[in-house]
């Protein structure tokens, strides 16, 4: 599986919870912290994120920064089998 | 976009999406949930991608968006009310080699704004404009606007949009997409990943054909309003899928014939 991970900017959240509803892996979930603005952020609950970008392209505060491991090469992949 | 991250166990990680660079560093006033900031963002990003934040203009409405100008590192001007269409004619036919988008709600382009909408359309002006329907007047306290379902509670319908009284909801995208002047029409929304992807093809192709000088360009997005709809976030894209796209159905309503 691809191996990614989510970065989430805490001060800007607003806690909307539109990209626990869209993550795949059901990996984000609500922190029981708040920010500085009050709101009870979201955070990475699991380390099952596969770097698919759906909770970025939903957060309306632009608030998370996807990675995701690089696709291995189909040279890469004969090589290994 | 080619930052790396370099996990414990070794692995490294390649950068997929960022927020976008055309967006400035101030966070946005709207309310948690809004669909407002994810079409920001969705521009936002096609201007990064088409490397055309140089030449681009956004007029920007009444509404909750009236601050769209402090969010979008772009050149902005502000429009009065549901005028936003016409102003965006002027800066076009000034500058003709600028990409001129105007970006408005459905009480500024559908309300106040309709004759200025239908004429812009009409004249086949070549500029692309950006219609967010969430059938409420958010900014001003969640009145009826002319884009309520029958039967939506606001606060200036407390039984529900009674049809006989209130007329029935405005079509304004279905009405645009009849002019000759119209170009591309198409109505899309935010409500999930997909959709977000979908709307992002829609305003690049919008942007390439005003790029190719072919007409106006029309995109309805229809958007939530957590606050004005009294919903949490997630009960509104419940309502926008059982309730809202009955009504306003999505897909292209006018696209080129090739």
């Amino acid at each position: 599986m691809i191996k990614g991970t989510v970065i989430i900017n805490a001060k800007v959240c607003k806690g909307c919870e539109l990209c626990i509803l869209a993550c795949p892996q059901n990996a984000l979930g609500l922190s029981s912290n708040f920010n500085e603005k009050g709101y009870r952020y979201v955070e990475l609950i699991y380390d099952a994120c596969t770097g698919c970008t759906n909770c970025a392209l939903v957060c309306p505060e632009a608030a998370i920064t996807v990675y995701r491991q690089a696709k291995p090469s189909k040279k890469s992949q004969i090589k290994s089998e | 976009m080619n930052e790396k991250l370099l996990l414990d166990d070794g692995t490294e990680l390649e950068q997929v999406y960022c927020r976008p660079d055309t967006l400035t560093d101030v966070p946005y006033h709207y309310c948690p949930g809004c669909g407002h900031s994810v079409v920001h963002n969705v521009l936002m990003e096609v201007v990064d991608e088409l490397d055309i934040q140089d030449k681009t203009i956004g007029v920007a409405p009444v509404g909750c968006s009236v601050f769209a100008y402090h969010y979008m590192n772009i050149d902005m001007q502000e429009a009065a009310h549901g005028r936003a269409s016409a102003v965006a004619t002027g800066i076009k036919r000034v500058l003709p080699d600028k990409l001129v988008f105007s970006y408005q709600g459905d009480g500024d382009l559908a309300a106040i704004g309709t004759a200025e909408t239908i004429h812009t359309v009409n004249r086949g002006e070549n500029i692309l404009i950006v219609f967010i329907n969430n059938g409420i007047y958010g900014m001003t306290g969640g009145q009826m606007a002319p884009t309520t379902l029958p039967g939506m509670v606001t606060s200036t319908s407390p039984y529900g949009r009674d049809v006989h009284m209130a007329g029935y909801p405005l079509k304004i995208t279905d009405l645009v997409a009849q002019l000759p002047g119209a170009y591309y029409v198409t109505r899309q929304s935010v409500h999930n990943p997909n959709a977000v992807r979908k709307l992002k093809k829609a305003v690049t192709k919008a942007f390439e054909y005003q790029m190719q000088n072919k007409g106006t360009c029309f995109i309805e997005v229809v958007s939530n309003c957590p606050s004005g709809w009294k919903m949490t976030p997630v009960e509104t894209i419940k309502y926008l899928e059982d309730v809202m796209f009955q009504y306003y159905p999505l897909g292209d309503l006018k696209v080129p014939k090739e």
